[in-house]
């Protein structure tokens, strides 16, 4: 028997997966799939749609630069996790941040066209709000998985075409 | 003498679609939906421990049964899972394959002119396995409007009351039919009433949508006449491993051993190694992957709905197979090859009783499978 979360697992999958594909693969008409995922939507379960891209794999001039930040920060009575969170957030060059347990506070991760633009934007917009008290940049040199997408060569299906 | 072929090869035809294997494999940038195995690889851990095993050095043979770990942990798995109890010391042999297994009870529980009853459509190793082994075949037609299920009714009608054992895949290849327990239990008063031996291959039992998999050696008095066969290439995408077992009394296994001790000596080592781990850590992946098999069997058969192409509702294995909307299913498929790209198999390579179907392998992606079916789809509009 179907059920919702099927449907979240699909296009966890596939995002592109239409309407009507995931009426083919699951117990739930058109109709019903159009309902689920706008109720999924609109609890905010399903916050967007993107595709996991292979920048390394694009054949331009251009560097896309990307670098994981730890972030040490010290709270105060009138600060918590969540203000500074909110403040950081807002940078459209922080693509992911999340609060971690261990040696630091926050993870960012940060995007830029090139190593200087990402070293000023953490040196200038970041490192000097006041309740940060450290940050280590790694810049990233290569993905090899991203969003639980592999990005080596798909090894080619070497299965016989046809067999009994 | 020459080297000629001797009579019990040459009496085995070469496959009847030769020629169409032939063209799929000359063809580049196919779509197959024509593959009887797993488009995922082994799980992880499995290859893994595989690894492992051969930085240990771990190259010799094992005992002929196969190392006593994996069974003590098959023993364990077909207890959990299909409810069977088998001692991993005197019931069990880990085979290079469930096909070897298949040889080994032909040849080591029939006698040359015993008569082996075939439940059709199946797998095609069964009746030339038969042949090889002097052992005469009684075909045994399933039918479409039974699901091709095994029913009393087929099996009186084939004159298996006159037959010496009985083989039969469920779930099947090619049609992706399952059996239930009460079906099964009609095939098993008919097998003791007529004595017969039964060899069930069970290599799919793992892979069923609709209901749980039941073998027929769990029902009463029936695992006394009961070889069953399974293996790690379906369930756990280890094809290329070539491991399985057999299951059965003692003495049916110690035959089937005598055979094995001095063909295969022993199933390949290191893929006894995998298949502990496939046991021990991989059984969610399992599940995984069958969760992907059912939606792509949905998909497979609200789309041939739509088409308007007849097809019972496939239940297990990773197989459907429709009613061909031409009257020849093997000139269908080569036009369909040619003209579209899409690699099916024409259900006659599985016996006569496969005429006028399809066989149709949904263990392909689900974007291939999609532009299957939509090239297939505008080829018969």
């Amino acid at each position: 028997m179907s059920s919702p979360r099927e449907i979240l697992d699909l296009l966890e999958e596939n995002a592109r997966y239409t309407t009507e594909d995931l009426a083919h693969m699951t117990e739930f008409t058109e109709d019903e799939v159009e309902n689920i995922v706008t109720q999924f939507e609109d609890a905010g379960v399903i916050t967007g749609y993107q595709a996991v891209v292979n920048w390394d794999a694009l054949e331009t001039d251009g560097e896309r630069v990307r670098a994981t930040v730890e972030l040490n920060v010290a709270l105060d009575r009138e600060t918590n996790y969540g203000d500074i969170a909110d403040r950081i957030a807002k940078f459209p060059e922080v693509t992911s941040l999340r609060l971690v347990s261990g040696d630091y506070d926050f993870d960012l991760t940060v995007e830029g066209d090139s190593m200087r633009e990402v070293s000023h934007f953490i040196s200038d917009k970041i490192a000097p709000i006041p309740e940060i008290t450290q940050t280590v940049t790694h810049y990233i040199m290569e993905s090899y998985k991203e969003q639980g997408m592999s990005f080596d060569d798909r090894d080619d299906d070497d299965r016989l075409s046809v067999s009994p | 003498m020459t080297l000629e072929p001797a009579d019990r090869v040459d009496a085995v035809p070469p496959s009847g679609i030769r020629r169409f294997f032939e063209l799929a494999e000359e063809m580049d940038d196919i779509i197959s939906l024509g593959v009887g195995e797993p488009d995922f690889s082994a799980p992880w851990a499995a290859r893994e421990a595989a690894i492992t095993s051969l930085e240990r050095g771990q190259t010799s043979y094992t005992a002929n049964k196969g190392k006593r770990k994996l069974r003590e942990r098959i023993a364990r798995f077909e207890s959990a899972q299909h409810g069977l109890d088998y001692d991993p010391d005197e019931e069990m042999v880990v085979t290079a394959g469930a096909s070897e297994g298949l040889d080994l009870a032909f040849r080591a529980l029939l006698n040359p002119g015993d008569t082996l009853a075939v439940a059709q459509p199946c797998y095609v190793s069964y009746v030339p396995g038969a042949t090889f082994a002097g052992v005469d075949v009684l075909d045994m037609q399933t039918r479409v409007e039974d699901e091709f299920k095994l029913t009393r009714e087929v099996l009186e009608q084939s004159g298996a009351a006159e037959a010496d054992a009985l083989v039969y895949c469920y779930p099947n290849n090619p049609t992706g039919a399952t059996m239930t327990g009460d079906e099964l239990r009609e095939v098993a008063a008919f097998c003791r009433e007529h004595d017969l031996a039964v060899f069930a291959d069970e290599i799919y039992a793992d892979l069923t949508y609709e209901h749980d998999h039941t073998s027929i050696a769990s029902l009463p008095g029936m695992r006394e006449r009961t070889v069953v066969f399974n293996g790690f290439s379906k369930a756990f995408a280890m094809t290329g491993f070539r491991l399985g077992y057999a299951m059965g009394p003692e003495e049916a296994i110690t035959a089937m051993n005598r055979i094995h001790q001095y063909t295969m000596l022993s199933a390949p080592t290191t893929a006894q190694h995998a298949a502990i781990e496939a046991l021990d850590s991989c059984l969610d992946e399992v599940d995984e992957m069958t969760a992907q098999y059912d939606r792509r069997r949905n998909y497979v058969l609200s789309r041939f709905d739509e088409m308007g192409l007849d097809c019972f509702p496939a239940a297990g294995a990773f197989y459907a197979f429709p009613e061909c909307p031409w009257d020849d299913a093997g000139e269908f498929a080569e036009s369909l090859l040619q003209e579209e790209k899409v690699a099916v198999v024409p259900g006659s390579a599985f016996g006569e009783g496969g005429d006028g179907h399809l066989r149709i392998s949904y263990a392909t992606g689900l974007d291939d499978l999609k532009t299957a079916m939509n090239r297939l789809e505008s080829f018969i509009a």
